[in-house]
């Protein structure tokens, strides 16, 4: 678990067995809203909501049999903020393999803070077909937010400061599960 | 990311910069597959195609790339400019960069001369052919068609035939695929492959036959007809039979071989008009692949 330089930990939020509830209780949540299932399929944003989206799927599978069909969307080319950064982000690939047309697509990110991410992606979806709906599920709400986008599902709402962050690590990608809220060194109290 | 402001040569890259490349291309590919083959990241960037040699492959796609971007893109070419009242090449360049564009894309019969303008203008440059120096682009899909088939392309021998001393294309290439770890022979009448070629890292064989058996790759360029007015070879006839490509050359290459062209195609002179049909030809993805490379370039550049 790496702590970017000039933070420190504050809290921990979520381990790997409260983050394996949390996902299994937002599953069940999108089933009772979704009355059986039909036409779902999940979307996640890359690099760690993929992760997310595919556990979710494979946790509705459980419930309901069958396939449910799963993508990955890549939202670096959508971004509002290239001219702004210092950095070039490297374009990662979008893997939708199913017509999204008719689908009721559930949107999964690891943590929403502005709403700019999710703005990119509903653009990027747009881009691929017209769905019959998009549900937005994500694992941990900060706040802050600067644009009116809401999540329909939420794993845990945790109020921030701005010199505040919340980090989720993923045991595909980071090799262990761990939701912590940091905090910056230079921070007042 | 690249280091440089603008794409000159892929001399001037590293292998690590032309991955970076391949694997944006890989990514915008993908866009070219969609129903809406549009996304908005250079919304409001101006790309100008500035051509003073005719071109309608290069060209076009470059236009389609930046359209497929969002970025406006504006044609000039030669014929129809004041270059034929006089303007200088740096006048023509300024004059564009002053109506405020964001990237410039230029091809030009003089090697050098689109290293000198990115030298003298401030908006990165991109170099679409310049004489017989570079043609960075079209190395950059070469190898990522290959990379595309073969999986990857370290280790692997390519031979890239034809006139290697006039051919931009076979500089890029020579240049790009020693720097991810190809083999690379080149082969044509001794009046087409420069003296010095070795010193690049390439080897040097005589006869297309010879090497067919032993690469992955074999890259035909095209015979330059224009420059047929001083022939570097007896006659087409004699030159399709050692340097061209046929069925019966191919009969007895069963690995997976495959047949590149940088295209336009004299068929019948570097290739056999069957060939066009050969399953291991992939020249048309060449063509496609341009644009997705085209794209993570102009991304590359002026995209954040």
């Amino acid at each position: 678990m790496d702590i970017p330089r000039g933070y420190r930990l504050k809290k921990v939020l979520m381990d790997h067995v409260s983050m394996d509830r949390t996902l299994t209780r937002m599953v069940h949540e999108v089933l009772e809203r979704s009355r059986g299932g039909e036409d779902l399929a999940f979307v996640g944003i890359k690099r760690r909501g993929d992760v997310l989206a595919a556990r979710m799927a494979r946790k509705l599978e459980k419930v309901v049999g069958g396939e449910i069909p799963l993508g990955k969307l890549d939202i670096t080319l959508y971004r509002d903020d290239l001219s702004l950064l210092d950095f070039q982000p490297r374009v990662g690939r979008t893997e939708i393999p199913f017509y999204i047309e008719g689908k009721r697509v559930v949107l999964v990110d690891d943590v929403i803070f502005t709403g700019r991410t999710i703005r990119a992606a509903l653009d990027a979806l747009m881009d691929l077909g017209r769905p019959k709906a998009i549900q937005l599920a994500v694992l941990v709400d900060r706040g802050h937010r600067e644009l009116p986008i809401q999540p329909d599902y939420v794993g845990k709402v945790v109020p921030t400061s701005h010199s505040e962050n919340v980090l989720v690590f993923i045991e595909e990608v980071d090799h262990e599960d761990k939701v912590i809220l940091v905090e910056a060194e230079d921070a007042q109290g | 990311m690249l280091r440089g402001r603008d794409l000159v040569a892929l001399a001037d890259l590293s292998g690590e910069e032309i991955l970076y490349l391949l694997e944006t291309a890989q990514a915008m590919k993908e866009v070219l597959t969609r129903d809406i083959k549009k996304v908005p990241t250079l919304r409001g960037k101006t790309v100008v195609n500035l051509f003073f040699e005719p071109s309608t492959r290069t060209r076009t796609s470059f236009e389609i790339a930046g359209k497929r971007l969002s970025a406006d893109v504006v044609n000039f070419s030669a014929a129809t400019s004041s270059l034929t009242k006089g303007e200088t090449l740096k006048d023509t360049a300024r004059n564009i960069e002053a109506m405020v564009v964001d990237a410039v894309v230029v091809r030009h019969k003089a090697s050098g001369a689109v290293r000198y303008l990115a030298r003298e203008l401030d908006v990165p440059v991109i170099n679409a052919g310049d004489g017989s120096h570079e043609h960075p682009t079209q190395g950059l899909l070469d190898i990522f068609t290959i990379k595309e088939r073969k999986g990857s392309v370290e280790g692997l021998k390519v031979a890239i035939a034809g006139d290697i001393t006039h051919s931009r294309v076979a500089r890029s290439d020579i240049h790009g695929l020693l720097k991810l770890g190809c083999q690379v022979v080149v082969v044509g009448p001794p009046t087409m492959v420069p003296p010095d070629v070795e010193r690049l890292g390439v080897s040097v064989s005589s006869s297309v036959e010879e090497v067919l058996g032993e690469v992955d790759v074999v890259i035909m360029l095209r015979i330059q007809m224009e420059r047929q007015s001083s022939p570097l070879f007896p006659s087409l006839r004699e030159y399709s039979r050692y340097f061209g490509l046929n069925m019966e050359k191919l009969k007895d290459v069963s690995r997976d071989l495959l047949i590149m062209h940088p295209g336009p195609v004299n068929w019948g002179v570097e290739l056999s008009p069957e060939v066009a049909y050969h399953p291991r030809n992939v020249i048309l993805d060449q063509v496609t692949n341009g644009v997705a490379v085209r794209m993570a370039v102009l991304y590359a550049l002026i995209g954040g």
